[in-house]
């Protein structure tokens, strides 16, 4: 019993991470029904960026509570920002020059920047996993804080993870609800030309819409990064199939659906984690990601047109 | 059955059929000529070559699901996996199957495994269209290596399998020494495989194909059973690659599943995209162009820029290593293309025709999936996305 609980709170942190990332995923195809295949790799970029903070700052976790979380939220700033400027920029060169282009040619344009951009990480950091410094130090609220007794470890990491995610999430969810600018994405997601005549600026909300992904991205790097304490320039080529599976179990333009598959995602990872093999992990969640599409394509929840963005 | 029509002989009874022998005779003369030209200039560029021509053959059986048939193939690598490995299964002593069988053997039941398993993944995914199709098949690709990882006691895992048989003539074995014979064997593959194509091309199925990648519904309003065309689309390109496959294995005598990962779909799909989709002829200079950088220039050039740099003093170019920027090189060939020329660089007429149709009048359909148009409803957009024909 405790194991399980055990593992799904581990699934519960993972799947926290992949709903960011899959919140870029379903935004983009909502909007302009665009598979962003380099997403993944604006992940990746946002941790490298993170690292590169940190390790600039020379901080590490001797270094008092207040030093190390200003850090941290500096570093969680300029990975946000820097993934977003990214992934801006990436659709502003490339994706609107093909709005009009036949539908698989900006997806194998994202193919194109998923490589380019990979590439760029082995320059910037090299090819070789990197340890990412450990900020937080690996107490266990349960056992050192409440004193229970208990096997369970819930840490520091974990709340960590947890605490930064729902607040993004929440102000996701309220800024597509509930500004004009969120309410132009929805528009614009319904009808383009429909919402160009209303006076919206199509471009623009869409460039938005890149950037708000990318922003999500970014602050998923450094939670990875912090929770996870490795970095490698490849790691957003898997993270971002599991975030595009769960976006596309949750209906893929669904923002709620999205935060949903993401976390059923992290539990199916780590009941295959910890009940079958490790190794296996990967196979099964690319298992679901087939099965899904090829039975149930609008998604578990379906789409929700209200909420779509 | 039009599938067996291909075989039959290539009479050059019309002006149509006469005009296209011309480049299959100036490919065979070349290609049959280059040993003697490597040896007499001393380039010494036969092995590398025996490599690049593998990628090669690859990228002539996705030409048939990605450019004949407008299908985007992301998994195509998972094939020449299943090829490499069921070569290995039959002919390696370090397989769990009674060693033996003969290498042509082999090579002509991987061709029909991968085959087989080109109709197994086809027939669930093939009702879906563009980008969905696209990841399913990525999925695939990616599912396929890690299997034969994982199931360490019948493939060794990441140990590989190791040695693989070798082809023999006449009782004369091929070795892997001997990278001139190689060149040939891979050379026939690759005629025999061209002259194929072409035949297919030109049958009732080809034609099925081309239409069915300009308009799904108006093709099959005209009689095309679309599941069936797609079907053999997938299965002939799977099949190519088991193809591939087995000859790779037994040319290099080892595999194991890392060389079987998205990068090899990608590059292949680069070499494609970059030589001008559907034209056979395209796609060979292309493959050749991107996977001679790969498996040759990289190494070379970078050679040389370190040698410029210590010359003369330029300390950026002793920086430079090429081979780590092959990942960066596909990348851009796909970007660049697509943005600058989204036919290729030497394309067949009807599909430039095709892709540019869309910049005069919005009504564009390409890679037999109809664009995504602004004026459709919402409920288009939902039947689209759901699979479903509205």
């Amino acid at each position: 019993m405790d194991q399980l609980i055990q593992t799904l709170l581990f699934g519960l942190s993972n799947g926290f991470v992949i709903a960011l990332i899959a919140l870029g995923y379903t935004l983009v195809y909502g909007i302009i029904q665009l598979i962003n295949f380099a997403h993944g790799e604006i992940y990746m970029i946002g941790s490298f960026m993170a690292l590169t903070v940190i390790t600039t700052a020379g901080v590490s976790w001797t270094d008092p509570v207040g030093a190390r979380l200003v850090v941290i939220v500096l570093a969680l700033m300029a990975a946000m920002l820097f993934a977003g400027s990214i992934n801006f920029l990436v659709d502003r060169v490339a994706y609107r020059r093909l709005r009009r282009a036949p539908r698989l040619a900006p997806l194998i344009t994202a193919i194109g920047f998923s490589f380019v951009l990979q590439n760029i990480g082995i320059w910037w950091k090299g090819a070789r996993p990197l340890q990412f410094p450990a900020l937080l130090p690996p107490t266990n609220i349960l056992t050192d804080w409440l004193h229970l007794d208990t096997t369970i470890t819930f840490s520091i990491p974990m709340l960590f993870v947890m605490v930064v995610t729902v607040p993004l999430l929440l102000l996701l969810r309220w800024f597509v609800r509930n500004t004009r600018l969120g309410k132009a994405m929805r528009a614009t997601a319904q009808d383009r030309d429909a919402a160009a005549l209303m006076g919206i600026d199509v471009n623009r909300t869409i460039s938005l819409t890149f950037l708000l992904g990318g922003l999500m991205a970014g602050a998923a790097g450094l939670i990875n990064g912090l929770y996870n304490n490795q970095v490698v320039f490849n790691m957003g080529f898997f993270a971002g199939l599991m975030a595009f599976t769960a976006a596309v179990l949750g209906g893929i333009g669904n923002l709620t659906g999205a935060v949903l598959g993401g976390i059923f995602l992290g539990l199916v990872g780590a009941l295959s984690d910890s009940y079958l093999q490790a190794q296996w992990t990967p196979a099964i969640v690319f298992a679901v990601l087939v099965l899904v599409i090829v039975f149930k394509p609008s998604g578990l929840l379906g789409e929700q047109v209200a909420d779509r963005a | 059955m039009s599938v067996l029509k291909v075989f039959v002989p290539w009479g050059l009874t019309t002006p149509e059929r006469r005009r296209k022998a011309v480049p299959f005779v100036v490919v065979v003369i070349l290609s049959l000529l280059y040993p003697l030209f490597d040896q007499a200039v001393g380039l010494n560029y036969i092995d590398p070559m025996v490599s690049i021509l593998i990628l090669v053959l690859l990228a002539l059986g996705l030409n048939i699901v990605v450019g004949f048939a407008g299908l985007l193939d992301l998994g195509y690598a998972a094939f020449f996996a299943i090829g490499a490995y069921t070569a290995a299964f039959l002919t390696s002593p370090a397989s769990p199957l009674p060693y033996g069988t003969n290498f042509w053997v082999a090579m002509l039941l991987s061709f029909f495994v991968a085959m087989l398993f080109g109709v197994i993944l086809g027939v669930p995914v093939l009702r879906l269209h563009g980008d969905y199709l696209a990841i399913v098949t990525l999925g695939f690709g990616e599912i396929v290596p890690r299997i034969f990882l994982n199931l360490e006691d019948i493939t060794g895992g990441s140990k590989g399998i190791n040695p693989i048989g070798k082809p023999s003539i006449f009782g004369y074995t091929l070795e892997p020494s001997n990278p001139v014979g190689w060149y040939y064997l891979i050379i026939c593959v690759g005629i025999l495989s061209i002259f194929l194509i072409n035949r297919m091309v030109d049958s009732r199925l080809g034609r099925a194909w081309m239409a069915m990648r300009e308009d799904e519904v108006a093709a099959a309003s005209a009689g095309i059973n679309l599941m069936r065309t797609k079907l053999l689309a997938f299965a002939m390109g799977a099949s190519f690659a088991g193809f591939a496959g087995s000859i790779f294995a037994s040319r290099f005598q080892f595999i194991d599943p890392f060389r079987f990962d998205f990068t090899i779909s990608v590059m292949v799909l680069a070499m494609v995209i970059l030589g001008g989709i559907g034209n056979i002829y395209g796609v060979i200079f292309g493959g050749i162009i991107m996977a001679s950088y790969d498996r040759f220039f990289a190494e070379r050039l970078t050679g040389w820029f370190h040698t410029v740099g210590t010359a003369t003093g330029i300390d950026l170019l002793t920086r430079i290593d090429l081979q780590n920027s092959r990942l960066f090189i596909f990348g851009a060939a796909l970007i660049l293309t697509m943005l600058l020329r989204p036919e290729g660089l030497f394309p067949s007429r009807r599909r430039a025709a095709e892709l540019h149709v869309g910049e005069e009048e919005p009504e564009a359909f390409a890679g037999g999936q109809p664009v995504l148009q602004e004026q459709q409803t919402l409920y288009d957009v939902e039947a689209e996305r759901t699979g479903e024909r509205p």
